[in-house]
């Protein structure tokens, strides 16, 4: 085989990638070695099992996709507003609209969201790590590995084409053939094996490791966002590696799962796609609303209102989630009958979301709103999220949505919900607790225009867009050069350059505090208004979190500990503290799956079984591993307490 | 720094093993056998029955009363039964009613169809 034969070829785009791609990474050898700091990398990150650091690497991978996958959103507006310019043809168009949507979902949001959680439900409990920092670690380089692994197709290989959804039978053997489609399997299988284990890890953590004293009904709202998005993980996820595994065999090993010949079932991917597909997009915007909640109530200087109806709802939303995921093909055809059911369960869910959005509004009732970034976001969150959630109730008709379906409406809708929902909390969580990960605040002023920027550029991007769906426009459509549809094309992309314009801002803002910012003194950063665990920890926190684990028998614990003046370090109770050892296992166990799951998708079996061969070492290896971890002294924890708080 | 205990846990190695032979000799029956297709998924109902057996009670903590929170793996296999439900009578009932020609075959062309003239089918 010749190396021309899998990289991509013919594309000047393509190439263009390759090489800012080959330059990149050049860059970044380079300056790792020139600095010497490829042991430090190894040592501090590689290896880490802090589940501080890992939450921070998850959070740079997602950052680093929502670039990749807004370029391809960029390409696809530039395409749509000019159609006559031939930009991209009708190939290329496909696998930029499949990839963007896949890594939108898979590789920014939900690692974005992960990346949070890992780094401040621990806090938000009281304690020192994961249940299992282990495979916390094995998740991240399972995600990491899957990650690099799709996106590396549009170089070597081909891209994926057909669809975040993958329908079969287009994206099986016989009509998608060659190695595109096995990089989205693959890809998704990768990094779905942390996922699950992410959800397990993280349950078991909150079920077991809360602070002394913390019942279920004391703990952070954003900590019970996870604990339930948890179970919807756990649930859903092996649906997923299912439906996965299956399309796998049928494109690999001949098998007849989804195909049109011999009595395959191709609407029956459709159906186990969205009975994970529907629990999905509520794994993504549950913890959002944790985060919203965490900021309102932080910012609206009270409690959350209602708490116990914030949790209730939650627990309404994830089981009603398993329940409507057939309003994604309503027009496969069942029958009314069976549409009509799942019409109904699926309006039944506007009604818990409905309840959360009155709380938020109760909570800011009356109260003392301190504008800061991350409340910008929150309260921008409100009024444009019921956008998309009316919306969904309107495609929820099936009779209705006959109309709506595949159309710009629907793009319309889910982009309000996950921008609007998602997005906008990942800014908010981040830039509220990026005190917390980096001991400084990001740039106010930067952060208002970041905002601003994104804010008005979403609505201009979007907010058109359900006209274009009512005026007939598909989606996935790559010429669109109809009289009445470009004008709104053209203003929708517009919002989408504000919107680019917010991102560059916005990391620039990272550079800029990074350089400017002033360093934080206190842990209770935003001028003491902190309600949870997580803001009595100093900054930067210590790696083993807290020195002693205060007693918690309410919501909101922070706010009496300081009117108690009690703190994370209560110096006679200090006691030696028992923490993970770093290891190097993790990585590697993941880069052996990456391998093995490249061969697979070149079909090279050699390669495949090697790299599973390598797998099952390193699990044998794990199995005998008698690492118990080493204890943090007490000398050592009082010096660095004391050193943090200025003692 | 605790005392770590050396010692082979036999009882996860013989679950392990045990989970494979039987994994294989299913993947056996279904590819390799010649045995009756009925025959074939009644064993295959079986193994699966049996790795279920094994993976609770040789690597799970069902067995475990005195763990406190002995109610949790029942609480979790609870839901675990139920999302099966949902998803096989789920699935049943969204892909075989209501077709009044409810064949496979029939379903393939649909769903191209979806996207172009829908309508054709939406009155079946
Ligand atoms: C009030 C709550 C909601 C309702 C009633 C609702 C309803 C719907 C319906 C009926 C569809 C399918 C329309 C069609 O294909 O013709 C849909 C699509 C979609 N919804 Fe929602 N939705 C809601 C909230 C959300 C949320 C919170 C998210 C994610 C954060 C979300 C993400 C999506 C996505 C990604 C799709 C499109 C998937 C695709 O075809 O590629 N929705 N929604
Ligand atoms: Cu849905």
């Amino acid at each position: 085989m010749h190396i021309t034969d899998i990289l991509v070829t013919g594309e000047p785009i393509i190439y263009g990638a390759m090489v800012s791609m080959a330059l990149g990474g050049l860059a970044i050898l380079f300056v790792l070695t020139y600095f010497k700091k490829w042991k430090w990398l190894w040592r501090e990150w590689l290896t880490s099992v802090d589940h501080k650091k890992i939450g921070v690497m998850y959070i740079l991978s997602a950052l680093l996709m929502l670039f990749r996958g807004g370029v391809d959103a960029m390409m696809m507006r530039v395409q749509l507003a000019f159609p006559d310019l031939g930009f991209l043809n009708s190939q290329h168009y496909n696998e930029i609209f499949t990839t963007h949507g896949t890594i939108m979902i898979i590789f920014m949001a939900m690692p974005f969201l992960i990346g949070l959680m890992n780094i401040i439900v621990p806090l938000q409990i009281g304690a020192r790590d994961f249940a299992f920092p282990y495979l916390n670690a094995l998740s991240f380089w399972s995600f990491f590995f899957g990650m690099a692994l799709f996106n590396i197709s549009f170089v070597i290989g081909g891209s994926p084409d057909a669809g975040w959804t993958s329908y079969t039978p287009l994206s099986g053997a016989a009509m998608s053939p060659g190695p595109g489609q096995n990089f989205y399997l693959m890809g998704l299988q990768l990094s779905g094996i942390g996922t699950l284990a992410t959800g397990i890890n993280l349950m078991v953590t909150i079920l077991k490791m809360r602070a002394p004293g913390m019942k279920l009904f004391h703990m952070p709202i954003f900590t019970w966002s996870t604990l339930v998005t948890c179970f919807i993980i756990v649930f859903a996820f092996p649906i997923l590696t299912v439906a996965l595994a299956l399309l796998t065999i049928d494109r690999i090993f001949g098998a007849q799962f989804f195909t049109l010949t011999g009595e395959g079932l191709p609407m029956m991917w459709a159906n186990l796609f969205w009975m994970w597909g529907h629990p999905e997009v509520y794994i993504v915007i549950l913890p959002a609303f944790g985060i919203f909640s965490e900021v309102i109530a932080t910012f609206a200087k009270k409690r959350l209102f209602g708490y116990n109806v914030m949790v209730w709802s939650m627990i309404v939303i994830a089981l009603l989630s398993f329940l409507v995921w057939v309003h994604h093909f309503f027009t496969m055809g069942a029958g009314a009958f069976v549409n009509s059911v799942f019409s109904v369960s699926t309006m039944l869910i506007a009604v818990p979301t409905g309840v959360k959005i009155f709380n938020w509004l109760a909570t800011l009732y009356k109260s003392k709103i301190e504008f800061t970034v991350p409340m910008l976001w929150s309260l921008a969150f409100i009024p444009s999220f019921i956008l998309g959630g009316v919306t969904g109730v309107m495609l929820g008709m099936a009779a209705a949505d006959y109309q709506f379906h595949n159309s710009y409406f629907l793009i319309a809708h889910f982009h309000y919900v996950l921008i609007a929902g998602t997005v906008f909390a990942c800014f908010a969580g981040l830039v509220f607790w990026y005190p917390k990960m980096f001991g400084h605040k990001m740039n106010e002023r930067l952060g208002r225009w970041a905002f601003w920027l994104f804010f008005f550029g979403f609505h201009v991007c979007f907010f058109p867009q359900y006209f274009l769906g009512l005026d007939g426009m598909p989606r996935r459509l790559f010429i669109t050069n109809v009289a009445e549809w470009l004008p709104l094309n053209v203003i929708s992309t517009v919002g989408a350059v504000g919107m680019a314009l917010g991102f560059v801002v916005f990391v620039y803002n990272v550079y800029y505090s990074f350089r400017y910012s002033e360093r934080e003194t206190t842990g209770d950063s935003w001028n003491g208004n902190g309600r949870t665990l997580e803001w009595a920890t100093t900054t930067p926190v210590p790696y083993y979190n807290f020195a002693t684990v205060p007693y918690v028998d309410e919501i909101d614990p922070y706010v009496r500990m300081k009117e108690e003046g009690k703190t994370t370090f209560e110096e006679d109770e200090v006691k030696p503290i028992h923490m993970p050892s770093y290891t190097g296992q993790p990585f590697i166990f993941m880069a052996l799956l990456g391998l093995a799951s490249f061969g697979l998708i070149f079909e090279w079996m050699y390669l495949a079984v090697f790299g599973l061969i390598g797998g099952v070492v390193m699990m044998i290896r794990r199995s005998f591993d008698y690492d118990d971890g080493y204890y943090v002294s007490v000398e050592e924890i009082k010096e660095t307490e004391k050193k943090a708080r200025g003692l | 720094m605790a005392e770590s205990k050396k010692r082979v846990p036999m009882n996860h190695v013989i679950g392990f093993i045990l989970s494979l032979v039987m994994t294989l000799v299913a993947a056996w029956a279904a590819i390799q056998s010649d045995l009756p297709v009925t025959w074939v998924i009644i064993g295959i109902m079986i193994l699966a029955l049996l790795q279920a057996g094994v993976q609770l009670f040789m690597f799970m903590h069902v067995t475990e009363a005195s763990s406190g929170n002995g109610h949790v793996p029942w609480n979790m296999m609870f839901h675990g039964f139920a999302l099966a439900g949902i998803l096989v009578a789920g699935s049943l009932f969204v892909m075989s009613f209501g077709h009044d020609h409810g064949d496979h075959g029939d379903m393939g062309d649909m769903e191209q169809q979806e996207e172009q003239h829908s309508e054709d089918h939406s009155g079946h």
